[in-house]
């Protein structure tokens, strides 16, 4: 059975169905709430039947030739580090839905709004699979419609502005990278499955061109990461966009920025991502102390959370562009843990809007006694965001910088420095919004509802459940990760 | 002198023989047939019967016709798949432009004046319109233009070339003339195209000209033989090769013979604009495709640096002006000079990728274009008495319409992301092999251009897509706009929707369509 395709094929099904059929309108969120589930179920099942002995080859194979006369091929398989991916898509779009059910739209924008999440979610699942070079650009520009029309309609003030900007922004960084794909077939071995990433894998190119193309690639991944200085578009979306939007883009769909580097730079590209190296650990280091001293120079919330996820991202490409088994595997592992942990802070940010209105930190105060539960649950996701132990991003950080050590031991010196500017500016945030006297207004403040609960209690659950026994998603990756060092370090390494 | 009689293969030309009798036909009813209404009947359907007829036919012939194809003309018309397949191409988006032609409001108000003769506000113009008057010399008019281009295509001789070249300009000039509303713009348009036209014309006869002076051949066959013999830089055949490339510029809309362009495409009545940017620069494009690899491509001249100039001068001009555009028309005018620019782009790879790739970009683009233009006809001024007035062009007034024709507006956002070659759509793949074909001969400065200009137009497609959508419809009178759906229009606009993202999605049947056709025949002697 190609549980890939129907993975793919269901949310996108579902997500054109609720644009186009009126019919569906009225009950909208909780058709959209099932077709999540029922994907979620779709996931599980590939869980289960994921070979955890195998988990460095891929899995779940299928390839049927799309465009035989350009070499492109429907081609879909995953190992572990792609399954973790489309898990964390899996669980993380059902709780957005949860965590917007209560947003002010009458039944049509309900329906648009929902139905571009699913649409968004397929392609989500399609790209973490996509074994087809040509197929995954495909998906990875065709998904900047859904996205645009997200962050363009739903929204702030500047939405319009900020939709923009996001897509000029990735266009031009697809529009790069097409290049190079279209470069790829020419000096591949060409044929039906030119495009294939295994028929890409090992060719012996120039080094002039196998750096000109990595310098494609990599720059349409550093726009999408985001990493410094491509990072800009981030804050204006996430300032801009609801908090659900953000919470998608953020913890899944910007991974494809680094699920990229890995399964295809450090790939298709193994000398010339070795050549790169000290250049883009400089600029990963680089976007970590910045983003966190901007994240800490932030009173917007939703800005604020942004730029400690450039902060985090610097980190993963620090570890992925270090070379080592540790770091590499820590680097994936928090792309799937940085995805629980900010998508928590931004749902619980657009919680706090949706009761004030503002996303201004100076506007509230003393929360801690009005709304203590939600206080609580704000403490611990943003103690995960600043990588405490017990929770799960803390591991991943901690294999990075331990891993990258003695690869790049001043990079990783510097970076320490971020982890501690973390913990000054989650804690600062806490400080502001939930400590001191309780202001006038903020006294009547509702308390976490059971639905809010519902959409972020799971995701410290699992938090917990990886801080505790990391091995449980670290085993998937360890392979995987592996076979992509062997190629990466190739020869002359 | 001896006169020989050319040998003719009355079969091969049958599309051809259709569609240029058919038009002879339509001048004839228009001189028997005296009521209007009988007389637009007959024209349509005169036109659609021949239309499929000519599709047909030329369907037929490519399942009979293979290898070298058929010599139909004693050596100046070449009947094979590449030539069978443009026609094939050109039938089909005159189908639909047909459609566009044919259309009529509510109404019964048609895209073209009631009476051409009539100065524009006159009584007689009054009069006119209130007896029910109709324009029907189009639909011949319109005949006659493709299968001049249906020639053009097929012609692998400079003189017919010229010829055919003629045969659909002439027609042209006149339909461009007979817009029903802003007459004086379309009037100016007309007089614009025919000065140009006529000047690169005789550009273009000069140069057949000098060549036929320097080699004593016009055949494509006898001049790439005479590559041989001449040198490679014998300056009247230089001259007469860069002028012969002038004249298809000129048609093609490559900067800098673009200027005709926006203020033609703008004063046109709409279906004929869609008509002229679809089906003319595609025909444009076949026959350089034609001359370039037919013959010059061969003659070491090094005409390559002329074409990459140009191609990066309309990619980039085409690109950027239309940043600046506020009238819809011309924005999509300079979309398609932006357009012809990556057609050329194809020119600096090997023949056959050439050949395919940009016979899929020409479909691509060409659908896109019909139906872009057929959702300009439906988005309208409102006029004072409330009945539907002229289109409307002012970007503004577009604002808004994605909420108040959500299917139209999403229509036309498939047509600018396939213009912007957004992938799913049919642009994307379009793109995608004209660039693979560059690069395969080592073209990649050229795609890089290419991928520049692309991230230019990018930007003034998704701003209409903001206007559309993200913007409030403007709620003054001057700006109020109707959109009335009209049957013609609505069938092109689904039609061309639906074949875009089917093009995007699933490309590979036509692809493998226009790669079995990408075989030129030009060595027949």
């Amino acid at each position: 059975m190609p549980l890939l395709t129907i993975l793919v094929a269901l949310p996108a099904l579902g997500g054109l169905l609720l644009l186009t059929v009126p019919g569906l309108r009225a009950r909208a969120r909780e058709f959209a709430l099932g077709v999540t589930v029922l994907e979620l179920a779709g996931v599980v099942a590939l869980l289960v039947g994921f070979d955890l002995s195998a988990a460095g080859d891929i899995q779940f194979a299928e390839t049927y030739a799309w465009i035989p006369q350009i070499g492109a091929s429907w081609a879909l398989g995953v190992n572990g580090i792609g399954l973790s991916l489309i898990v964390l898509a899996a669980v993380l779009t059902p709780l957005v839905l949860v965590a917007g059910w209560k947003l002010p739209d009458e039944p049509a924008r309900a329906a648009r709004y929902v139905g571009l999440i699913l649409v968004s979610q397929a392609f989500m699942v399609g790209i973490f699979a996509a074994r087809d070079v040509l197929l995954f650009y495909v998906l990875f520009e065709a998904m900047l419609i859904p996205l645009y029309f997200l962050i363009g309609s739903f929204g702030g003030e500047q939405r319009r502005y900020a939709a923009v900007k996001f897509l000029i922004y990735s266009l031009a960084g697809g529009l790069i990278m097409l290049v190079a794909v279209v470069a790829l077939y020419f000096v591949g071995p060409g044929g039906e499955q030119a495009f294939l990433i295994d028929s890409l894998t090992g060719l012996e190119l120039a080094p002039v061109t196998e750096r000109l193309l990595f310098v494609a690639f990599f720059i349409a991944f550093a726009i999408k990461a985001p990493m410094v200085p491509v990072h800009t578009w981030l804050p204006t979306v996430a300032e801009n966009a609801r908090a659900g939007t953000t919470a998608l883009l953020v913890a899944v769909l910007d991974k494809i920025g680094t699920f990229g580097m890995i399964t295809l730079c450090l790939v298709l590209f193994p000398n010339a991502s070795r050549w790169a190296a000290p250049v883009v650990v400089g600029f990963a280091v680089l976007s970590v102390i910045y983003g966190a001293l901007l994240a800490i120079g932030q009173d917007n919330m939703l800005r604020l959370v942004s730029f400690t996820s450039v902060s985090h991202f610097g980190i993963m490409i620090l570890g992925i562009f270090a070379f080592q088994q540790t770091s590499v595997e820590g680097a994936a592992l928090y792309m799937f843990n940085h995805g629980l942990s900010t998508a928590g802070l931004f749902l619980l940010v657009g919680f706090l809007i949706e009761r004030h209105g503002t996303p201004s930190v100076t506007a509230y105060g003393g929360l801690q006694k009005a709304v203590p539960v939600l206080a609580g649950t704000f403490l611990i996701v943003g103690l995960s965001a600043l990588s405490l132990p017990g929770l799960s991003p803390f591991v991943s950080e901690i294999m990075v910088l331990v891993g990258a050590w003695s690869a790049v031991p001043v990079a990783v010196i510097i970076s320490v420095l971020g982890v501690v500017l973390a913990a000054l500016y989650i804690l600062l945030m806490y400080q502001k919004l939930f400590t001191g006297p309780t202001p006038e207004a903020m006294a009547g403040t509702a308390e976490l509802s059971l639905r809010e609960r519902v959409a972020i209690w799971p995701l410290i659950a699992l938090m917990l459940l990886l801080g505790f026994v990391p091995a449980l998603a670290i085993q998937y990756l360890t392979e995987p990760v592996a076979a992509v060092l062997a190629i990466a370090q190739g020869v002359g390494a | 002198m001896n006169f020989t009689a050319p040998v003719i293969d009355w079969i091969a030309l049958l599309p051809i023989l259709i569609v240029l009798g058919a038009g002879a036909l339509g001048v004839l009813l228009e001189a028997l047939i005296r009521v209007p209404a009988t007389r637009r009947t007959l024209q349509v359907a005169l036109s659609a019967i021949a239309l499929v007829a000519a599709l047909a036919s030329v369907i037929a012939l490519s399942v009979t016709i293979d290898g070298p194809g058929v010599d139909a003309v004693s050596r100046m018309v070449s009947i094979d798949r590449q030539s069978l397949l443009w026609q094939g191409i050109l039938l089909v988006l005159a189908l639909l432009s047909l459609l566009l032609f044919a259309d009529r409001t509510r109404t019964r108000e048609t895209a073209f004046t009631p009476l051409a003769s009539a100065s524009p506000g006159s009584v007689d113009e009054a009069l006119a319109r209130r007896k029910g008057l109709e324009l029907t010399e189009v639909f011949p008019l319109a005949l006659l233009s493709l299968g001049g281009m249906m020639l053009f295509v097929a012609t692998t001789e400079l003189v017919l070339l010229f010829v055919a070249l003629e045969m659909f300009s002439l027609p042209l000039y006149i339909i461009v003339a007979i817009a029903r509303r802003r007459r004086l713009l379309a009037q100016e348009a007309a007089v614009k195209y025919f000065l140009l036209g006529a000047f690169a014309s005789a550009v273009f006869l000069f140069g057949v000209a000098l060549v036929y002076g320097a080699l004593v051949r016009t055949g494509f066959a006898e001049i790439s033989l005479m590559a041989a013999v001449i040198g490679s830089r014998d300056e009247l055949v230089l001259v007469g090769f860069v002028f012969v490339l002038v004249g298809l510029l000129f048609k093609l809309g490559a900067v800098p013979f673009h200027q005709w362009t926006p203020d033609v495409y703008e004063g046109a009545p709409t279906p004929v604009t869609a008509f002229m940017a679809a089906l003319v620069k595609g025909a444009a494009a076949a026959a350089l495709l034609r001359v370039w690899f037919g013959f010059m491509y061969r003659l070491e001249l090094e005409l390559d640096w002329i074409v990459w100039a140009v191609a990066i001068a309309t990619m980039l001009l085409g690109s950027i002006v239309a940043l600046r555009q506020t009238s819809i028309k011309r924005m999509l005018a300079y979309s398609s000079i932006g357009h012809a620019g990556f057609i050329l782009v194809a020119l600096a790879g090997p023949g056959d990728l050439a050949l395919s790739s940009v016979a899929f970009y020409v479909i691509a683009y060409g659908l896109a274009t019909l139906g872009a233009f057929a959702v300009v006809t439906q988005v309208r001024e409102r006029t004072e008495d409330g009945s539907l007035g002229a289109e409307a062009w002012r970007l503004g007034q577009w604002a808004g319409l994605g909420k108040r024709s959500p299917l139209l507006a999403a229509a036309m956002a498939l047509f600018l992301l396939s213009f912007a070659g957004i992938p799913l759509t049919a642009g994307f793949i379009g793109k995608f092999v004209v660039f693979g074909a560059a690069v395969a001969d080592g073209g990649w400065p050229l795609v890089l251009i290419a991928v520049i200009a692309s991230a230019i137009a990018a930007f003034f497609y998704v701003r209409l897509i903001v206007l559309m959508y993200f913007t409030d419809a403007p709620d003054d009178v001057e700006n109020a706009v109707a959109v009335e759906p009209t049957r013609g229009a609505s069938v092109v606009v689904a039609v061309t929707a639906v074949a875009t993202l089917v093009l995007g999605v699933v490309p590979s049947w036509v692809l493998s369509l226009t790669q079995d056709a990408a075989v030129l025949v030009v060595s027949r002697l």
